[in-house]
C-alpha cells in the first residue's frame, strides 16, 4: 500500500523519531558544498497548492530537488477555482501522468484525506485548512531537538502556544507533536481563539506561564480575526499576547522563541527577533528543507540510507 | 387488482394482532383471520411479517423543479415506495420555490403521474425562501398546502415569524420551522465540540439550535399559533418541546433516522456524505433524541432525505453542500437503531406523522374494512446493507454503507396499487 504523511498522529512516535533521525542525515547533506544526492533520481513529486504559500512550496521544491527527484507544480489559488471543479477531476488527471507524491496544501481541512481515495501516488500533506501541517510540526521538533540537543525525546519540557490556536493547523500538529514526545504544552490564547474542546492545559494570562516556559511558540494573527469579532483590536492583542520587549526581556536565555511565518511584526511579535537569545525562528526555515528531504526520503526512498552518500551531478 | 394479505401481524393504532387484510378497488374490504382467498385474488403471504399502514414523510427533498440532475418527483416517490412511504411532504426549497400555487400545482401534479405515492406540496413561509415577505399562506392553503417552512434556513427575523404564527393560525395551516440561528453557524461543516475542534472545521453548536426552538415555543405561547419543528437534533431541543408540551401548546417535533444512529465521529472519514444540517451530534444527543422519541416527545420519524449528484459530495467538506438519502433506509435504522415497541415506531412513522400532515383521513389509517389500502408490509427481522447502486434514489449519498440494518419493507400498497413487490418497484 501507498504510504503518505497526513498527519502527526497518523506518523505516531516512532514516526517521528524515523523521520527526525533521517533528517540529521539530510543536514547533513546541506552542509556539503554540493548539497544534492541521486536518492530520488527518477521520481516525480507533484506539489498541489491550492492556496497561496510561496514559503512551503519553495521548500518542499528544494527538498524535491536536493533529492534529485522531478518536481512540477500547480498553483491555483482557490479564489479563482470554480467551487464546482472537481478536485478529483484534477488529481486524476494530473496522476495520470506520472507522479509519485502529491505534496498538497489546501484551504479545507480534510481535502488530502479525500484525495488520497483517488490517487495510487504517496500524499504529503503540506497544510489543510485550519487542521494539520505535519512538515511544520517536524521542523519545529527538529529545531527543538538540534538546539537543545534532545535526542531522547521532550519529557519535561514546558511549551507555551500562544495566539489563534483555533484557526491553526500549525498549532494542532506541533501541539500534537510536542505531546507525542513528552512535553508539557500551555495554549495561550483569548477563548474566542481557542478550539471549543481541547485536551492541552489552557490559559489566557501569557505572564503567568512566562516565567515557566522553556519554548515559547508564537502563532500568526490573521488581520481578518479583528472584524469576526474575535480580538477587539490589534493594540489589545499585543498587550495580552503579543511578545512585547518587556516580555522578552523577562525571558530566560535558554528558552527558545518560535514561530511559522510569515510574523506580524508589531503584532505577535513587537520586538526585533535577531535580538532574542533564543530565537531559532530561521532555523525552523533552514530546518525545514531537511525535515521535507527526510519526509520524501521516507515515503519514495530506497529505504537505503547509502543513497545519500554520493554526490549527484547537475 | 384485489389482494389478500395473508397471515400477517397486523399493526396500527389499536395495536397488533394476526390477520389477514383483503383489499378490494383501493380500500380494505375486510380484516379477519383465515379469510379465503378469491379467483382473482392475489395471495401475499405475509407470515412472519408485519402489515401497517404506509408509512408518511414529513420531510423529503425531491429537487424537482430546479435540480432534476439529483432528483426527480418520479424516483424521489420510487425510493418513497420502496421505504414503505404511501404519503411524503415535499419541501419547498426547489427552483423556483413552492411559495405560489403554479408550483404548488406542478409539484402534486407530477407526483400523481408518478403514481407511487401522495406527494405533498409544502410552502415557503417566506418568498423565495429570502426570509423577507410572507408567502400567501391563504392562497396557498386553498390550494392544499398544509405545511409551511423555509426549511434549508430557520426564518430568521422574529418580528416575521410571530407575524406567520399570527396570520396562520385561523388557516388550518402548521409553520414547520428549521431551527438555526444562522449567524452562529456561519460557515459551520459539522457538531461544535471535541470532535470538530481536532478536526480543524468550523463548528454548528447546538444552542444554535436551541435558541430558535425557544423563540418559536414562546412565540406559540404568544400568539396561540401551531407550530412543528424540523429535525431536532440536540438534547437541549428534546427538552425544550418537552416542557412546551407539558404546558400544552401546540407544538409537534420530528427527528430524521440519522440522528438517532450516527454521530459526529463520522466526519474523522473527511467523508462529505456525512455532511448534513443539522449537523450529526454527539452520542448524548443521539440517546436523548431517542428517548424524546421514545415518550413522545417527539411525534415522528422524518427522513430529511436530501439527494446531492456525486461531485458535489466529492467537494471538500466546507463546500460541499449538506444533506444525504434517507427514504429507502428509515425503517431499518428505526428498528436497528430505536429501543421501541413496534407498534410505536410504525407510530411515529405513519399515524403521527399523517396527523401533521394533515392528511390522517387518507394514511395512518387503522386497519379496517372502508379504510384506503395505503399499506406497508415488511419483514421486522431481516438484516440487511444497503447497496448505493441499487438505490432507487437518482443520488447516492446514502451515508449507510457498511451499516447494518435491520427490517426490510417487502410490499407497499399505495391506493390499493401493489408498488413495491417483494422489495421491487413495480413501476
Amino acid at each position: 500500500m501507498t504510504r503518505s504523511l497526513l498527519s502527526i498522529s497518523e506518523l505516531g512516535v516512532a514516526g517521528v523519531g524515523r523521520i527526525l533521525d533521517l533528517a540529521d542525515h539530510m543536514a547533513e547533506v546541506n552542509r556539503r558544498p554540493n548539497p544534492k544526492v541521486p536518492a530520488l533520481r527518477g521520481k516525480t513529486v507533484c506539489n498541489l497548492f491550492f492556496e497561496d504559500s510561496t514559503r512551503t512550496r519553495l521548500s518542499f521544491e528544494t527538498a524535491a530537488k536536493r533529492l534529485s527527484a522531478d518536481t512540477m507544480t500547480f498553483a491555483v489559488s482557490q479564489s479563482s477555482l470554480n467551487k464546482g471543479e472537481s478536485l478529483r477531476d484534477t488529481i486524476e488527471t494530473i496522476g495520470a501522468m506520472g507522479v509519485d507524491a502529491f505534496v498538497i496544501r489546501h484551504g479545507s481541512s480534510g481535502a488530502p484525506w479525500q484525495l488520497g481515495q483517488w490517487t495510487t501516488a504517496s500524499v504529503v500533506n503540506a497544510g489543510d485548512g485550519w487542521h494539520a501541517h505535519p512538515t511544520q510540526a517536524l521542523l519545529d521538533m527538529y529545531t527543538v531537538r538540534v538546539a537543545l540537543n534532545r535526542r531522547e525525546g521532550f519529557d519535561g519540557l514546558r511549551v507555551a502556544i500562544v495566539g489563534d490556536v483555533k484557526h491553526s493547523r500549525v498549532a494542532r500538529s506541533t501541539s500534537a507533536a510536542f505531546r507525542l514526545l513528552g512535553a508539557d504544552v500551555t495554549l495561550v490564547a483569548p477563548r474566542t481563539l481557542l478550539p471549543p474542546v481541547h485536551d492541552e492545559h489552557s490559559t489566557s494570562d501569557l505572564d503567568d506561564v512566562l516565567d515557566d516556559v522553556d519554548v515559547v511558540y508564537l502563532l500568526r494573527l490573521q488581520r481578518e480575526r479583528m472584524s469576526e469579532a474575535l480580538v477587539p483590536t490589534l493594540r489589545e492583542y499585543t498587550n495580552r499576547f503579543g511578545l512585547t520587549p518587556a516580555r522578552a526581556a523577562r525571558l530566560g536565555k535558554h528558552v527558545l522563541v518560535m514561530h511559522p511565518g510569515p510574523m506580524n511584526r508589531g503584532v505577535e511579535i513587537a520586538v526585533d527577533p535577531a535580538e532574542l537569545p533564543g530565537n531559532v525562528i530561521t532555523q525552523q526555515v533552514t530546518n525545514g528543507i531537511s525535515v521535507r528531504m527526510a519526509v520524501l526520503f521516507d515515503l519514495l526512498g530506497s529505504g537505503s540510507e547509502s543513497s545519500l552518500a554520493g554526490g549527484a551531478d547537475g | 387488482m384485489n389482494l389478500l394479505i395473508s397471515n400477517g401481524r397486523l399493526v396500527d393504532q389499536d395495536g397488533e394482532r394476526r390477520g389477514d387484510v383483503r383489499v378490494v378497488d383501493g380500500e380494505i374490504a375486510e380484516v379477519g383471520e383465515a379469510l379465503t382467498a378469491d379467483a382473482d385474488d392475489r395471495v401475499l403471504d405475509a407470515t412472519g411479517f408485519v402489515v401497517t399502514p404506509g408509512f408518511v414523510d414529513l420531510h423529503v427533498h425531491l429537487r424537482e423543479p430546479g435540480r432534476e440532475e439529483a432528483e426527480t418527483i418520479e424516483t424521489g416517490s420510487r425510493a418513497a415506495a420502496l421505504g414503505g412511504f404511501t404519503a411524503v411532504v415535499a419541501m419547498p426549497n426547489t427552483d423556483p420555490t413552492q411559495d405560489c400555487v403554479e408550483v404548488i400545482d406542478f409539484v402534486r401534479e407530477q407526483g400523481r403521474r408518478a403514481g407511487l405515492c401522495d406527494v405533498l406540496p409544502s410552502g415557503s413561509i417566506t418568498v423565495g425562501r429570502a426570509g423577507e415577505q410572507l408567502a400567501p399562506f391563504g392562497e396557498l392553503a386553498a390550494a392544499g398546502v398544509r405545511i409551511f417552512t423555509d426549511d434549508g434556513t430557520g426564518v430568521q427575523d422574529p418580528l416575521l415569524m410571530r407575524r406567520a404564527y399570527e396570520y396562520a393560525s385561523d388557516l388550518g395551516i402548521v409553520m414547520a420551522q428549521h431551527c438555526e440561528v444562522a449567524r452562529l453557524t456561519d460557515g459551520a461543516v459539522m457538531h461544535e465540540g471535541a470532535c470538530c475542534s481536532h478536526l480543524g472545521l468550523p463548528g454548528w453548536p447546538s444552542i444554535a439550535e436551541e435558541l430558535m426552538v425557544h423563540r418559536d415555543i414562546e412565540l406559540v405561547r404568544l400568539t396561540g399559533g401551531r407550530a412543528h419543528l424540523l429535525h431536532l437534533s440536540t438534547a437541549g431541543s428534546v427538552d425544550l418541546v418537552r416542557r412546551a408540551k407539558a404546558d400544552g401548546l401546540d407544538v409537534t417535533a420530528e427527528a430524521t433516522p440519522h440522528h438517532v444512529s450516527l454521530s459526529d465521529e463520522r466526519l474523522e472519514s473527511y467523508d462529505a456524505v456525512y455532511k448534513v444540517n443539522p449537523p450529526l451530534r454527539t452520542a448524548a444527543d443521539i440517546e436523548a433524541v431517542r428517548a424524546g422519541l421514545a415518550d413522545g416527545t417527539i411525534d415522528a420519524l422524518a427522513t430529511d432525505h436530501a439527494p446531492h449528484v456525486p461531485e458535489s459530495k466529492e467537494l471538500p467538506l466546507d463546500h460541499a453542500p449538506p444533506g444525504m438519502l434517507g427514504l429507502e433506509t428509515a425503517l431499518g435504522v428505526a428498528i436497528a437503531h430505536l429501543d421501541m415497541d413496534l407498534v410505536d415506531i410504525v407510530g411515529a412513522l405513519s399515524w403521527k406523522p399523517a396527523a401533521i400532515a394533515g392528511v390522517a383521513d387518507r394514511h395512518g389509517r387503522p386497519l379496517q374494512a372502508g379504510e384506503p389500502a395505503n399499506l406497508c408490509v415488511f419483514d421486522p427481522t431481516e438484516g440487511w446493507e444497503v447497496t448505493p447502486a441499487r438505490l432507487a434514489s437518482k443520488s447516492r449519498n446514502t451515508p449507510y454503507v457498511g451499516v447494518g440494518l435491520t427490517g426490510r419493507v417487502q410490499h407497499t400498497i399505495y391506493d390499493g396499487e401493489l408498488v413495491v413487490l417483494d422489495g421491487e418497484a413495480q413501476r
